[in-house]
């Protein structure tokens, strides 16, 4: 291995070059002989060979052997994505014995035979790019990965089920967990809910236990009512920070008592109950619900006297024996630090105002499922008892599936939960009300355990199926018997006919849709999301719960619709890649880090605003500017604002760029 | 031994170059004691034949100021390439393009048939335009070609080195003229000027915040300048942090922005790129209808980025279509 020394440029460039045929993936639009024939030509290349699979052992070895044989000190693999297999063919490399940066991947899959039509292009295509790489490696240099310890700490960001789940599961195993909630109180959706599918628990008395779990749990820290403001840093040292919204009540001191809601000035409660749905009202100092995590009380300032007019008697304080009411409360900014990050914000459900002919506000009976689960709940506004607005009980109901899902209108996605949780509903109110049920369904879809089985169970309890998309629901009667009742218009399609079924309540079941402020978390934390604000998992199959940013986990239906059983799988999941990580107790950093030539800069001080990480500052007695490579990410936003070409960023030389870039022109 | 032989020769270019060579003043005595100018266009009568008569490599060095328009300029570049050991491009428009080299934002057609039928001076009812071969009474007379587009003169023959500025500052010529006499030349295709940007010797350095952010664009006549801040901090177009140093910052010192005659750094391969690539960093606003409306107020980016290199950049010159 006389050549093959790790010396920043490693002599003049003997470059082995591997054509990759990725079964017929790559072979079926290019002609990867004559690649591998045409990257002989190029100068430096003293080997160039194809392979059915480069990234199996024998490709891998392949190359080895030739590093070994050839005294090769440069390596070209034309194949996938280097998102692929990048790191695959650097640890190949390395294991040679060559730093693994004298390696340079050629995209012929992705940016060429997936999008090639015609093979003698594609291979034109393929032959450029891999003159650009070849062009490129040639001006590789060696270089070193740093590693830097990992912070223990998790931060998880929501705390649903999802969140829940994975703050127990890494607190359980010895970590120290951050659980921010945007509420006041954790529990998510799933709080919400009268029973789950197709079991039929009590959600509550599933769920509360483990809200409880997590108040008491030494390893947890919860903030309730507040929210990630700022991230910054990378896998293994995040600095997080955390803005916390002022409840008016010392947590630490208030007990859930409640006194002080009942001697608060408002003798009736006004304000619609978010967490009922606006079923129910509430006073301007209330806890979302008996069980609510932490059993807090929290004062809205709209709507409380003191805090909207500056005025009130304060009976509400008077009334606390612990002096927990503090009208002063300032919103609080925390910065804190973490090793990963997990992401389980949730969704929201769709809105039906956007169906109008579903006439969802404009017909008081017409109520979405998740007023319903409020409305069958022990604790809801009505005890559990099934009545209309108007108290009085229906005797007929129809559930309308797929409100907002399945429709080119509105989400094209199957929110994946609705059937199930309309076949629940159906058996609920069934039960509850004896009302006759009628399902407008479109397809039933109840793969699970246990779902077919209950839909089996619901067919033979002698609710009505109609397929059918509904058409609209509507008060205008035609008959006596319709006289007083919302009918609903279907094509029934098992039948063949148009149908008008005339009910006493109708119940929408929504679909599920991202948060409305996916955008802007995915932003902060760095992760990409899908048109409709699902956050983007590293690969659907292969890193589910991963993200395309190192330590930033999903879990729950942030990434995509789910129900709690998968929800609860995922988060797991999701605690488990973040200990793994954790645990390893190092990252290791991509040595794509900027540097500036001190020799050459003339302290202009243009990079140092731009510095995402703050990385940059400025050397006050040499007068250049430094970057601290810890902090360095390698973004690279620094070298393309430095104007003088002192800031440089490694594995983006200009002059590989440039050597690529005309080594694929020069080609073409 | 012989004294060195020298050369200076004029193409499109203003004549200010020249001018300094004459503000060496006194010094300029010394470079006519020490070299033998065998060529100066400007200054002595010499003619094409002259040159021609030379032997090849006759001439030690020669300093060529103003970039390349005409065919008759193309031609006598070739020749003091042949004629000349040591070739120097001098100031901008050799070095770049320099101010001519904007005329590329325009067809060789649209710049004609402007100078000849349209300018405010130019009477042409009959729209004569001149003529390469031109038939007179006493035979044929001819004129250059006006060439397609402006070229440095790195486009059109090997330079040596680069005497970088619009004039070249004093002090940088004294250094070249010292190390050519010296022979302590540096690696062949250098640019005499240090390699850091002008910042480095700005006086007013130290009264630029770190977090610069651009909010809006000034143009010199719109404001009263503050003689002592940062002329960025300022909203003025300061090319100072993409442009060479060496000039010791006569602009900034007369309380004008650095335009950017000295041109990039080495490890610069487009100087209005990255002169433009710093100042779009610097926008505060992050709202992309805020940033087209504080890019709306440039007037004239290419003048203002490119204003001595559009020749030697990317965008190189508008097409013939």
């Amino acid at each position: 291995m006389s050549n093959n020394g790790n010396g920043r440029t490693n002599g003049s460039p003997r470059i082995g070059v591997y054509i990759c045929h990725c079964g017929i993936n790559i072979a079926a639009k290019v002609d990867v002989e004559r690649v591998t024939r045409f990257a002989e030509t190029l100068p430096g290349v003293v080997v160039s060979k194809e392979y059915k699979f480069m990234c199996s052992d024998p490709g891998q070895e392949l190359i080895q052997k030739d590093i070994r044989e050839h005294d090769l000190n440069r390596i070209v693999v034309a194949s996938c994505s280097p998102l692929m297999h990048e790191e695959t063919f650097r640890k190949a490399t390395a294991n040679a014995g060559l730093n693994p940066f004298y390696f340079q991947m050629a995209n012929i899959r992705e940016h060429v035979s997936w999008v090639t039509k015609d093979k003698d292009l594609g291979t034109e295509k393929a032959k450029a790019l891999v003159a650009g790489a070849v062009r490129r490696v040639s001006l590789h240099q060696a270089l070193e990965k740093k590693r830097v310890d990992v912070h223990p700490d998790v931060l998880i960001v929501g705390g649903g089920i999802a969140g829940i789940h994975a703050a127990l599961t890494i607190a359980n195993s010895g970590r120290k967990v951050l659980l921010v909630e945007r509420e006041p109180t954790i529990g998510g959706h799933m709080a919400m809910f009268d029973k789950t599918f197709p079991t039929l628990d009590c959600a509550a008395c599933i769920l509360t236990p483990k809200m409880s779990q997590v108040k008491d749990h030494p390893n947890i820290t919860l903030w309730s009512y507040s929210e990630v403001t700022k991230v910054d840093g990378f896998a293994g040292n995040f600095t997080i920070q955390v803005t916390r919204k002022p409840r008016y009540v010392n947590e630490d001191e208030c007990v859930g008592c409640m006194l002080c809601i009942d001697s608060c000035v408002y003798k009736q409660a006004r304000v619609d109950d978010e967490f009922n749905q606006g079923l129910s009202k509430r006073k301007p100092i209330y806890i979302p619900f008996p069980q609510a995590t932490p059993p807090v009380v929290v004062i809205d300032p709209e709507t409380c006297m003191q805090l909207s007019k500056g005025k009130c008697k304060q009976l509400c304080a008077e009334a606390c024996e612990k002096h927990a009411i503090d009208f002063n409360q300032k919103e609080e900014v925390i910065e804190v630090q973490a090793g990963a990050i997990i992401l389980a914000t949730g969704f929201k459900t769709f809105n039906p105002m956007r169906i109008p002919e579903y006439g969802y506000g404009r017909y008081l009976n017409v109520y979405t499922s998740l007023e319903v689960e409020r409305l069958v709940n022990a604790s809801g506004p009505t005890g559990g008892e099934v009545v209309l607005r108007d108290g009085s009980k229906p005797k007929s109901i129809a559930i309308i599936h797929c409100v907002g899902s399945r429709d080119h209108k509105t989400n094209k996605y199957c929110s994946r939960v609705c059937c199930m949780y309309s076949l629940k509903l159906a058996h609920l109110m069934k039960e509850r009300s004896n009302a006759e049920v009628y399902n407008f369904y479109i397809d039933m879809r109840t793969p699970g355990k246990g779902y077919e089985e209950f839909y089996d169970k619901l067919l033979e309890e002698g609710t009505h199926f109609i397929r059918g998309r509904v058409a609209e629901v509507t008060d205008w009667a035609l008959t006596d018997a319709e006289e007083g009742k919302m009918i609903v218009r279907v094509e029934d399609t098992l039948v063949g006919m148009p149908r008008r079924i005339p009910v006493d309540m109708v119940i929408l079941s929504v679909g599920l849709e991202a948060q409305p402020d996916a955008d802007d978390v995915r932003r902060l934390f760095g992760v990409s999301c899908s048109k409709q604000g699902w956050f983007t998992e590293r690969h659907p199959k292969l890193a589910p719960v991963s993200t395309a940013t190192d330590g930033v986990f999903l879990a729950g239906a942030c990434q995509g619709p789910k129900d709690i059983p998968d929800t609860v799988a995922q988060a797991g999941a999701a605690a488990a890649e973040a200990l793994a990580m954790i645990d390893k107790g190092f990252v290791e950093l991509e040595p794509n880090t900027a540097f500036i030539d001190e020799e050459v800069c003339s302290g202009c001080k243009s990079c140092i605003p731009m510095c995402p990480y703050t990385a940059i500052k400025r050397d006050d007695e040499k007068k250049v500017a430094v970057i601290n490579e810890a902090l360095c990410k390698g973004c690279g936003t620094c070298v393309a604002t430095c104007p003088s070409g002192a800031a440089q960023q490694n594995l983006f030389l200009d002059e590989q760029i440039y050597e690529e870039i005309e080594g694929v022109l020069n080609y073409v | 031994m012989s004294k060195p032989k020298a050369g200076f020769n004029w193409f499109a270019s203003c004549g200010g170059c020249e001018e300094a060579v004459v503000d060496l003043h006194e010094a300029i005595l010394d470079v006519v004691a020490a070299v033998d100018i065998v060529f100066w266009p400007c200054a002595m009568d010499f003619k094409k034949d002259d040159v021609r008569a030379m032997r090849d490599g006759e001439m030690d060095v020669c300093f060529i100021n103003g970039a390349i328009r005409t065919s008759e300029e193309e031609e006598i570049a070739h020749l003091l390439r042949r004629k000349t050991k040591i070739v120097i491009a001098f100031g901008s428009c050799s070095h770049m393009g320099g101010i001519p080299g904007l005329g590329n934002l325009f067809t060789r057609d649209e710049i004609l048939e402007h100078d000849f039928t349209q300018s405010f001076s130019v009477v042409n009812p009959e729209k004569t335009y001149p003529q390469e071969v031109t038939k007179v009474p006493e035979g044929e007379v001819e004129l250059p070609r006006f060439l397609d587009y402006v070229r440095s003169l790195n486009q059109v023959i090997d330079v040596d080195y680069y005497l970088p500025g619009c004039p070249p500052p004093v002090a940088l010529l004294r250094n070249a003229v010292q190390a050519v006499l010296s022979g302590e030349l540096p690696p062949r295709g250098t640019v005499l000027a240090p390699d850091k940007a002008l910042c480095q010797e700005c006086p007013r350095l130290d009264s630029k915040p770190d977090d610069l952010a651009i909010t809006e664009f000034k143009r010199p006549q719109e404001i009263i300048i503050d003689e002592e801040k940062c002329l960025l901090a300022q909203g003025l177009l300061c090319l100072g942090p993409a442009t060479r140093s060496g000039c010791g910052a006569p602009c900034v010192n007369g309380n004008m922005p650095c335009t950017g005659c000295l041109g990039p750094t080495s490890r610069v391969k487009d100087y209005g790129l990255s002169t433009m690539t710093v100042f779009a960093s610097l926008f505060e606003s992050k709202d992309e209808k805020e940033i087209d409306e504080l890019v709306d107020k440039i007037v004239d980016p290419v003048g203002s980025f490119n204003r001595y290199s559009l020749p030697s950049t990317f965008l190189h010159r508008k097409a013939n279509v």
